[in-house]
């Protein structure tokens, strides 16, 4: 630790008023990481991330950036970029002169700050629109420029409010693996809030799950995903039944459940959804309790013994995947 | 609407063009069409000082009017943070309108006065000894009057063009590192210059036609172009009076026009 460029959340509060938006979290970034915030709106995702960048004062705690407390500094002496949700780009400047707005205000002279925002626009492949405003440009080359915008300052870290939430569905998959491109090309920690865990499974090295003002869980996508540890990111990640049984809660993804004749699986349930997704059937059953749980099973599989609705099953699965969370 | 801006724009300006245009005695006004009432408006010196007159109190309030405006839009729009603030602070500035111009413009000469509240006060601190001549009837109680009177006229459209600035558009400028001044500079007032040229517009046209105010605020001592028109229709020599308006009317045409080349309003609205 010290010299590594590593970002160190310490008891990070926010506090507007009577409500606690952060609740002290601590959590460090490893130097280089893509990692995503992720949670429901108002979880204090974004208020963590505003205050990293220097835009929402610090209640309490620390920001620690290579072993240097950021906390109070302005946001241009961090060390950290941001990326707003709608981009904010200036709209009366072009693009090279937006791109080369903080060179602009550092003093640096027309031509050489011309020179690194081609530089910049060449690395997003904006080039050929340097002379346009913003207003003529779509989205996700917008976006493209934001992005420029954000790296000509040479952050060691990149923060992104939300990035993709303003395209549309096509175009947020070409953009995410762009952003991942550009993070692993620079080198540099990205830390990209959103509240869809499909972006932030398909990006992150390190996914945190916050909700409530707190870090529910923090690991690799795959941890997240595969062992959520409280019923909130068990549900809030997909794929997942939350069973209440009398040993207490466990999660079970939805995928690795197995369908029996009625009596011979661990617990019985009725049948009331059956819906085809293509390669899967994602079957619906009620069990003790009314709790409801989706079982997802490959198409082929569930035409070779298909159920109906209202129908009694017996549901399995192996001890393996059965997953002890907290409620 | 067509019908309207016939009746009443279009229809008295032609009217007050042909007039310009007839001729005149001490007694009467005939139909003609001559040139006298041009060549005696431009060849007296007369004219010349009072158009320049006109111009240095359009420039000087404009300037006034430009500095207050701004500054107090800025406070109401980026200073007042609640909304039912901003909406309180904005009426309290509209709340002098429910008054006359001319009362309000009254209101400043027992103020202004040899013996007024400014002087005695001024005195009794032991600032000045004898009583300031140049605070009433002077060119200072006019710019005074013409900027009291006009500068929310500046207020209003600067005010709008900074609320709808998007705030994330200072976070981002303050994340590139920009001073206070430079978000000032470089961002603010650049996505202001419609509100500025609206402003711009609603003084400079105000002040040039204005001639109540150089009036009373000058004790009659002051002459623009207004009290020109003024006087000679008091005298009742219309076609002169019309002739003179003309040339006003040109003359702010000019003005508004070099102004709109500056910022193209129509593609800033």
């Amino acid at each position: 630790m010290g010299t590594e460029p590593d970002l160190e959340l310490v008891k990070l509060t926010k506090r507007y008023g009577d409500t606690t938006a952060v609740d002290a979290i601590s959590h460090r970034f490893k130097s280089g990481v893509y990692a995503c915030l992720l949670g429901p709106s108002g979880c204090g995702k974004s208020s963590t991330l505003r205050m990293i960048a220097g835009h929402e004062d610090v209640s309490d705690g620390a920001i620690v950036l290579s072993g240097r407390d950021v906390s109070h500094l302005p946001p241009a002496k961090r060390g950290t970029a941001m990326m707003f949700q709608n981009y904010a780009l200036f709209p009366h400047l072009s693009v090279r002169d937006n791109v080369a707005f903080s060179l602009r205000m550092a003093g640096v002279d027309k031509t050489e700050r011309h020179r690194r925002a081609d530089e910049m626009l060449e690395l997003v492949e904006m080039t050929a629109l340097s002379d346009r405003k913003p207003d003529q440009l779509s989205g996700g080359q917008q976006q493209r420029v934001a992005l420029a915008r954000a790296l000509i300052t040479r952050p060691q870290v990149l923060l992104l409010d939300e990035p993709l939430s303003a395209l549309d569905p096509f175009l947020r998959i070409r953009m995410r693996a762009e952003l991942k491109r550009l993070q692993r090309e620079l080198g540099i920690s990205f830390i990209h809030v959103t509240h869809g865990q499909d972006e932030a499974l398909a990006l992150a090295d390190e996914i945190i799950v916050m909700n409530n003002a707190v870090i529910e869980q923090a690991g690799s996508a795959r941890e997240v995903y595969n062992t959520p540890k409280t019923a909130f990111v068990a549900r809030f990640m997909g794929g997942h039944n939350v069973l209440e049984l009398p040993e207490g809660h466990i999660a079970l993804r939805s995928d690795e459940m197995t369908v029996e004749a009625a009596g011979a699986g661990r617990i019985d349930g009725r049948v009331t959804g059956i819906e085809y997704q293509g390669t899967h059937v994602a079957l619906t059953a009620e069990v003790v309790g009314g709790q409801e749980v989706t079982a997802l099973l490959p198409d082929a599989a569930f035409l070779k013994t298909p159920k109906d609705l209202g129908e009694v099953i017996g549901l399995n699965w192996e001890d393996r995947v059965a997953h002890p969370v907290s409620a | 609407m067509a019908v309207v801006l016939l009746a009443f724009l279009v229809a008295p300006t032609v009217m007050i063009v042909i007039v310009s245009f007839w001729g005149a005695t001490e007694y009467s006004i005939y139909p003609d069409f001559q040139f006298d009432n041009y060549e005696f408006l431009f060849g007296s010196p007369v004219t010349y000082t009072v158009f320049f007159n006109t111009l240095k109190y359009t420039f000087i309030t404009w300037v006034l009017t430009l500095v207050i405006g701004f500054t107090v839009a800025y406070f109401l729009a980026f200073e007042v943070r609640s909304l039912k603030w901003q909406i309180a602070l904005f009426l309290l500035c509209t709340i002098p309108f429910w008054t006359s111009n001319i009362i309000r413009m009254i209101s400043w000469i027992p103020f202004l006065g040899r013996n007024g509240l400014a002087n005695s006060t001024l005195m009794s601190w032991g600032v000045i000894d004898e009583p300031l001549e140049w605070l009433l009837f002077s060119d200072f109680s006019v710019i005074l009057a013409f900027v009291h009177l006009y500068t929310l006229f500046m207020v209003v459209p600067i005010f709008n063009s900074m609320m709808r600035i998007d705030r994330s558009l200072i976070e981002a400028a303050r994340d590139g590192g920009a001073s206070a001044f430079q978000t000032l500079r470089h961002v603010i007032i650049p996505l202001c210059k419609p509100g500025i040229m609206i402003g711009t517009i609603f003084v400079t046209t105000l002040v040039m036609g204005d001639f109540i105010t150089v009036r009373f605020m000058s004790g009659s001592q002051r002459a623009n172009v207004g009290r020109l028109i003024s006087n000679d229709i008091s005298l009742l020599q219309y076609p002169s009076a019309s002739a003179t308006a003309v040339v006003l009317l040109i003359t702010v045409l000019i003005v508004i026009g070099l102004l709109l080349r500056l910022v193209d309003i129509r593609k800033e609205l």
